[in-house]
Order: structure tokens, then sequence, then C-alpha cells
């Protein structure tokens, strides 16, 4: 059984702006989050089936709800986050003592290197993508690869709307990618392709990457993504994925969507 | 030093990723140039990979910009040290684990700032001076008790000779030697060279000295009169040889052969084989080759050319020798040095027909020096070719026809 963890957006809101899709003036109509939030919960427990571990949401810190940039969860051992902006750095005091609590062996990286968790490793059970230089450092991946034993790839994203390797990328359980390939400069693109093999791989039209259909939580042959990306989920339907789109537009508002707000337990 | 360089890491899952072929293509794409050095490339998809980058750039400011650009994509500058020293402990000791030199130009780092090493030539020491931050290379047999003298590899790099501006023979052979290919066209290079120096040597230009490292067989061979023609035009500066070229020139010069061969009718003259030895004996009784010209003993030839023209020569000489005559340094390790100390200011070396000169003076020069060997025996110019150098060209063919040759192209009639 899938366990993901959650933080109830009872403080989200857009209280600074640290990318493109941030926005002081739009405001958040934290009624519908909350309501999109829940049925995004309701899905995964009920139509997915897997185990949701809830945080304590903390006022002030509004991005506490995107849980994949807690860190990255291998086993029993749990890389905390380093942030790049200050806006989000006391959130990983308290994703520390989460993970802690729960018993997990919590690692560091190095200080002076940045490292925003799931958002910027994921991958396949053999190998990872890592994704720089926008949050996460380079350097902390040949030091992750070496304590877990995979190789990672890493991957420069070069368009500032994917700020998070996890906006415009998803491995999926059967071994298909979803991407955005204009994400990523042409040493990326060759490298994926070297690895993911043509049939295997989606590049999502643009339209739907910028409402972030990469942005999906895979779970088995379920697959939850935003909605409104026809052609993602007839792709993915035509590969034996059941997709539940749900609407996440209030949570694209600070640029994250169905992935940024889970993180991978098990 | 022109070049700016700098050594950096880069380590990861490097190779799949393409991210080492990014970093290498931004190094190029930026006008800046590379080399790889000690890459590993990881034996199993788990096990990362990595590389040494030495980026050189032309200015301070592209080395940065290079840096800057490259040092998001993981690669970081490795942590620079100052060179070690040690004081020698004896006179004529180096200290273990001393530093131990190449032809190649080379740098040490003195209290952050990178330092030439003057006079840089191959398996010597460095000997630091901390109070005025210079370097320089010294021969084993010359150091002293408690000079500084650099010990390990930290703080000490080696520049890799970039190709030569001319496009000439020079830049264009990678240490080549041939006996197949034409010779005219390399004679015709390095006559042009030689015109070149000749000038700046006139105008007290640096680096503008010709050096020749010569053996009796140009005298045999019938290279005499080609040379003398050169040194009387002013095109060679530095002469190095043994006893027997001069002895032989002078024995020319005062019996008309060469170990005792008529070198007009190419036969033996009854006691020609005396003629060398009373040569000899007979500069030895006038005092020195100088006084021995300058007085009208010896009138023309290779050595009278040298005194006259006030071409520096060095007569370095070996055990089977006859006499010697007077001013052949019979220590080597003196000639050695008084061989070294004339390099300085040279700026194109010309190596004939002597296997034991032409190597002793190779050993001598640093990478940067234009060298041309000649020999007929091709295992001479292929052991100075050898040497890693760009800049050294190898002729296969006999010195005679090899001086004439290059004499004619520098405007000798014949």
């Amino acid at each position: 059984m899938s366990r993901l963890l959650v933080c109830p957006p009872d403080c989200f809101g857009i209280e600074y702006e640290i990318n493109p899709w941030m926005l002081l003036t739009n405001r958040v109509d934290h009624g519908r989050a909350v309501r999109q939030w829940h049925e995004l919960m309701r899905v995964l427990e009920k139509d997915v089936g897997v185990v949701l571990e809830r945080m304590t949401p903390i006022p002030g810190l509004p991005d506490l709800v995107f849980t994949a940039n807690a860190g990255i969860v291998v086993g029993r051992t749990a890389v905390v986050s380093r942030f790049r902006y200050p806006e989000r750095r006391p959130e990983e005091a308290h994703f520390e003592n989460w993970f802690r609590r729960q018993g997990y062996d919590v690692l560091t990286v190095e200080k002076g290197l940045y490292f925003e968790g799931a958002g910027d490793l994921l991958g396949f059970s053999e190998y990872w993508f890592g994704g720089y230089p926008q949050r996460s450092d380079i350097r902390v991946f040949p030091v992750l690869s070496e304590r877990f034993h995979r190789e990672i790839i890493p991957l420069e994203l070069i368009d500032s709307r994917f700020y998070h390797l996890d906006t415009c990328l998803c491995p999926l359980s059967g071994g298909e990618l979803l991407y955005f390939p204009a994400a990523f400069d042409r040493y990326g693109q060759t490298a994926i392709a070297d690895r993911v093999p043509d049939r295997l791989r989606l590049a999502v039209p643009e339209d739907e990457a910028l409402k972030f259909a990469c942005n999906a939580v895979c779970v088995g042959k379920h697959v939850v993504l935003p909605e409104g990306c026809p052609t993602t989920q007839a792709w993915l339907r035509r590969r034996g994925y059941e997709t539940h789109p749900v609407q996440l537009d209030e949570f694209m508002k600070s640029g994250g969507s169905a992935k940024c707000l889970t993180l991978a337990l098990d | 030093m022109s070049l700016h360089q700098e050594s950096v890491c880069l380590q990861g899952h490097i190779i799949d990723s393409l991210v080492l072929a990014k970093v290498l293509d931004r190094i190029h794409m930026m006008g800046g140039t590379f080399d790889l050095e000690d890459v590993h490339i990881g034996k199993t998809r788990e096990e990362p990979s990595r590389a040494r980058i030495v980026i050189r750039a032309t200015s301070k400011a592209q080395l940065d910009d290079i840096l800057k650009a490259i040092q998001p994509h993981g690669a970081s500058v490795e942590r620079e040290a100052d060179c070690r020293t040690a004081d020698a402990p004896s006179n004529g000791i180096f200290p273990d684990d001393f530093y131990a030199t190449t032809h190649l130009p080379t740098e040490v780092r003195l209290r952050g700032q990178w330092v030439d090493v003057d006079r840089i030539e191959m398996d010597l020491g460095i000997l630091v001076d901390h109070r005025v931050s210079t370097a320089r290379a010294i021969p084993m047999g010359e150091v002293r008790r408690g000079d500084r003298i650099v010990v390990g590899r930290e703080g000490v790099r080696v520049i890799p000779l970039q190709r030569p501006q001319e496009r000439d023979v020079f830049g264009f052979m990678e240490s080549h030697v041939s006996a197949e290919r034409p010779h005219s066209h390399t004679i015709t290079d390095v006559a042009n060279r030689m015109r070149h120096l000749r000038e700046r040597h006139k105008q007290g230009q640096a680096d503008s000295k010709i050096l020749l490292a010569g053996g009796p067989a140009i005298i045999h061979a019938g290279g005499r009169d080609a040379l003398t023609w050169l040194i009387e035009q002013g095109f060679i500066h530095v002469l190095f040889c043994g006893n027997a070229l001069a002895a032989h020139d002078m024995e020319a010069d005062l019996y008309g052969t060469s170990l005792g061969y008529r070198l007009t009718a190419g036969r033996a003259v009854p006691h020609g084989h005396e003629h060398h030895l009373r040569t000899i004996n007979r500069i030895r009784s006038i005092g020195s080759i100088e006084a021995a010209v300058t007085s009208g003993v010896i009138k023309q030839g290779i050595m009278a050319g040298c005194v006259r023209q006030g071409v520096s020569v060095v007569m370095a000489g070996t055990i089977r020798d006859d006499g010697p005559l007077p001013g052949v340094i019979t220590d080597s390790i003196q000639a050695q040095s008084a061989m070294r100390a004339l390099i300085p200011g040279v700026g194109l070396a010309l190596l004939i027909a002597s296997t034991l000169h032409s190597v002793a003076t190779g050993n001598l020069l640093p990478s940067t020096i234009p060298t041309v060997c000649v020999d007929v025996n091709p295992s001479v110019p292929i052991k100075l070719a050898d040497r890693g150098s760009f800049q050294a060209v190898g002729l296969v063919m006999d010195a005679a026809s090899f001086l004439t040759e290059l004499a004619r192209a520098l405007g000798r009639s014949t």
C-alpha cells in the first residue's frame, strides 16, 4: 500500500513571489483551494487507494502544502531539503521534525548546497533524473547517488516556468515517461531520449505542459493529474493507465499541482 | 605567461547525462580550450564518473566568464595551494620527493601567485627564492645546502605547448621525422626563420640567437664551406661542438685534409692520419684557438669564422679525445653548465650530425625553442623529436647536403 505525505492547505496562499506563476496580485480563493485539495485527497484515498499521512499546517508557511519539496524518502531514510529561497527555508525544520517523529533516519545535504527534494529528484527504480540549476544544485546528485546506489542523470531546466523537475517530467510505473521537451536543453533532451525509447515517451503538448500535465501522481496503474490535459490523458489510457483528472487551478497560482502536493513515502 | 588556466573537477553521472559534453562545448563556445585529464568513467551504471578539466583562456576575464558559466553544471575549481619546498640537505643533493621538471613551460604558485619557472629544462629541480618570489630550474649538481627546492606536485603546473602561430614547418609538423619526404620545403622554412632571426639579432631583440650543435661529420662530409659561410654571414650565434669538429676544421685549414683525407681529392694522403694530431699540438703550443686565428695561423673555416664573428663557442670533451684543444671543457658537468648558460636567448637550434652533442643540447632546450635535427641516422632525429615538442623537426639527411642547401636558400652562390 502506497503512502503519501500531504499537508492540508489551511495556511496556503500567495505571500511572496519565487517563481513566474506566483503573483501577489493573483489572490487565492482559499475556500476553493481547500475544496480542490480535499477532492484530490478523496481521489487518492478512495479511487487510487493510497494511505495519506497528514502534516500539521503552520501559519506563515503557505507552501508547506507542497510536500513534494520536503525531501526524498528512500526506504527508512529521508533526505531533508535545503531550499534555495529564504522564504521556504523555515519549512525545513518542520519537515525534518516530521521525518524524525516517524522514525526515519534523517540526512541533510552539505552546507552551501541546495536541494528541493522530490521536486527535483524523481525517476524509475534503477535510475533517477535530477533537475538543476534553478532550485537544486547539481553537486548534490553525486552525493545522493553514492548514498543510495542509484544512477542520477542531471537534467538542466532551462525554462523558468518549469522550475522544478516534477513540473515537466513524470516517470510512470510501467517505465513510460511524460515530459515537456522544451523545458530541457538539447543535451537533456538527448539524455532522456537515450534512456527512454520513443514509444514509452509522451512529449506533452505545450498547452497541457503549462497546465502541469507532468505534475501527476502515478501509483500503480493510476495517474492523478490536473484537469484540462486531454492529449496526455488519452495517451495514458492507451498505455493502460486509469486517469483521474482533478481541478487544482488554485494551486497553479503558486506553481504547483497534484504531484507537488504529495510526497511518496514508500 | 599570456595564457590563463584553471583546473576544474566534474563528477557524477556526467557521461550519459551529457553534462560533460555540455561543459566542454561551453568552454569551446566561449573561446577557451581545454585538456581532459584523469577521466574516470564509472564501470557500472551506478558508479559515478569524474573528469579533471584544465581550461585555458587568452585573458583572465575570459577565463572567469567560462568558470562562471560552467560552475552551475557542477564544475568545481580545484583548490589551489602554494607549492611546497624543502631545504636541500647538502650540496648537490635535492631533498626527497623533489619535483623533477619537464622541458615544458612550468609555473609554481608562490604566496597565491603563479610564477614562471625560469630557464626551464627537463630533468632538473626547481629552486625557489621566497624573498623575491622567483623560481628557476636548477641542475642537481648546482644545488647548495639549504636551497629551497620544490617538493611534491602541489602548486606546480605545466603548460602544454601551444601550436606555434607561424604557419611553417614548425607549426605543421608534429615532431615529424621523415627520410622519405622532400627536404627542400623544410629547409626553406628553416632558412626563413634564420633570416628573420638574424635581423632581430642585429637589432638586439630577445630570443633571436641561432644555436648550432654539430659533429665532425660536417667536415668529413664536406659541409665545412657552407657552415663557414653561414657563420661569416652572421646566421650562427652559438656553437656547441667537441674537440673533433674544431680539430678537423683547423686541420682542413692547415693541411687541406679532414682526418687525413684530402678534402678536394677525397682520398687519404700519406701520413694524413697525423694531421689532426699535429693541428691540435700546434694550437696547444699557441695557447688558444682565438690566438691561432688572430695571429693568422688559422686563416679560414668554422673556428676562424666563430672567432671573427664573436660566436659563443662551447667545446665539450669526450673520453676518446686527442689533445684536447685548448678551450675544450673536459669535465662534462662543467661543459653542460657552460652550454646551459648560453641557452637563454636562443630562438632556433640546429642539431647536426652528432648524436652526442645533439642529444645533450636537446636535453638542455625548453620545448618552446624550435629545433631542427639533421642526421643520416634516423634514430637521432627520432630521439630528439620524441621529446614531445610541436617544434622539433627531424631531417634524415647528410650534414653537408643540408648545410649546402641551407646556405643556398640563404643566398650563398654555388
